[in-house]
């Protein structure tokens, strides 16, 4: 079954890295792309995403602000917040709002586990 | 000068600050483990701007005097990186790294070893994952303290033309729970530009792929 994907960055070239790894690793999923909190959300609302990718240092609302409100509204949506920012506050504030942190560069390895589990999450969610 | 000056596309720029993102957050985490509180950092500004221009944007937010430890990178690249944040903060970014039960007499003493560290950690730190990603490696300069108002920090050329242009990029932060608060800026200097754009144009088309023939839709 495959699953929408938003990828949030304000970088292009960030986007253009998560595509990669998404081409290699599920090329039958749809992906949209945001470069901004405010145009994620206008997504959400019209595309309806499975999983959000999600940068954390953006211009506007970062990322995990973002995080925390899709989480509480949205809480079918499956998050992973990608920073090169890997101080503890920043992992556990990622894991508090109830999403996952995967380290920037990231590496297909970690983005394919991160998928798996998504996918079993809301296979159970659906049950 | 009679060469066109070389221009960055919107996507080689994207892809430095992406890069400058990368090595500041890296940063952030070695400065983290020194303070041992949350850094917090801005999104960085990156622009092609005179030196004056350069000068002006640092005392636009802090008249008052500064202080910097700059460390001078050279390789395919040269160019200049620096922690900056006002005189009046260095004493508390020394407390905050040695621990709060020291007298102000040792923490003086200890002053500029311990700023002269703490960029040594933090720029280099940066200035490794910039070059790390562009498979190239710098030579880095030993750290040196400066203190001054900002016309000082900007290199040996800074005096002789104010009105050269340099990359600039810039990038706030602040310890979380204490009163610190600074700048990571970077200087390149413009004749790098040349190789600094063949070196972003490999790292796009490393990171990228094929993605750039076929871009998915963008909202």
């Amino acid at each position: 079954m495959s699953h929408k994907i938003l990828i949030v960055d304000d970088s292009k070239l960030a986007r253009m890295a998560v595509v990669k790894a998404l081409k290699a690793l599920r090329p039958d999923w749809p992906r949209v792309e945001a470069s901004s909190a405010d145009e994620a959300l206008a997504c959400i609302n019209e595309q309806s995403p499975d999983i959000v990718l999600l940068d954390f240092n953006m211009p506007g609302k970062d990322g995990l602000v973002f995080a925390a409100e899709l989480s509480q509204n949205n809480p079918q949506i499956v998050i992973a917040v990608i920073s090169a920012n890997r101080q503890v506050e920043v992992i556990h504030r990622t894991e508090a709002v109830g999403a996952t942190f995967l380290p920037k560069p990231l590496t297909e390895k970690a983005l394919a586990d991160f998928l798996n589990s998504a996918v079993t999450r809301q296979a159970a969610a659906a049950r | 000068m009679t060469s066109a000056p070389v221009v960055l596309t919107e996507l080689e720029l994207d892809a430095l600050t992406e890069l400058v993102n990368l090595g500041v957050s890296n940063a952030a985490g070695s400065f983290r483990e020194l303070v041992r509180e949350e850094v917090v950092l801005s999104v960085p500004k990156v622009e092609v701007v005179t030196r004056q221009q350069a000068l002006a944007t640092l005392s636009e937010r802090d008249a008052k005097r500064l202080v910097a430890v700059h460390q001078d990178f050279e390789g395919d690249i040269r160019g200049r990186a620096l922690l900056i944040f006002p005189e009046a903060k260095s004493m508390e970014l020394v407390r905050a790294i040695v621990g709060t039960d020291m007298s102000v007499e040792d923490i003086m003493e200890l002053e500029q070893e311990a700023l002269a560290e703490t960029g040594n950690i933090l720029l280099n730190s940066c200035l490794a994952t910039i070059a790390n990603h562009f498979d190239r490696s710098f030579r880095i300069s030993l750290p040196e303290v400066i203190y001054g108002e900002g016309t000082e920090f900007f290199g040996p050329s800074s005096g002789a033309d104010e009105g050269e242009r340099v990359l600039f990029m810039f990038i706030n932060f602040a310890v979380r729970h204490r009163d610190i608060q600074g700048y990571i800026v970077m200087l390149l200097d413009l004749p790098s530009l040349t190789t600094l754009k063949s070196l972003l144009a490999a790292l796009i088309e490393r990171t990228a792929g094929d993605t750039i023939v076929a871009p998915p839709d963008v909202i």
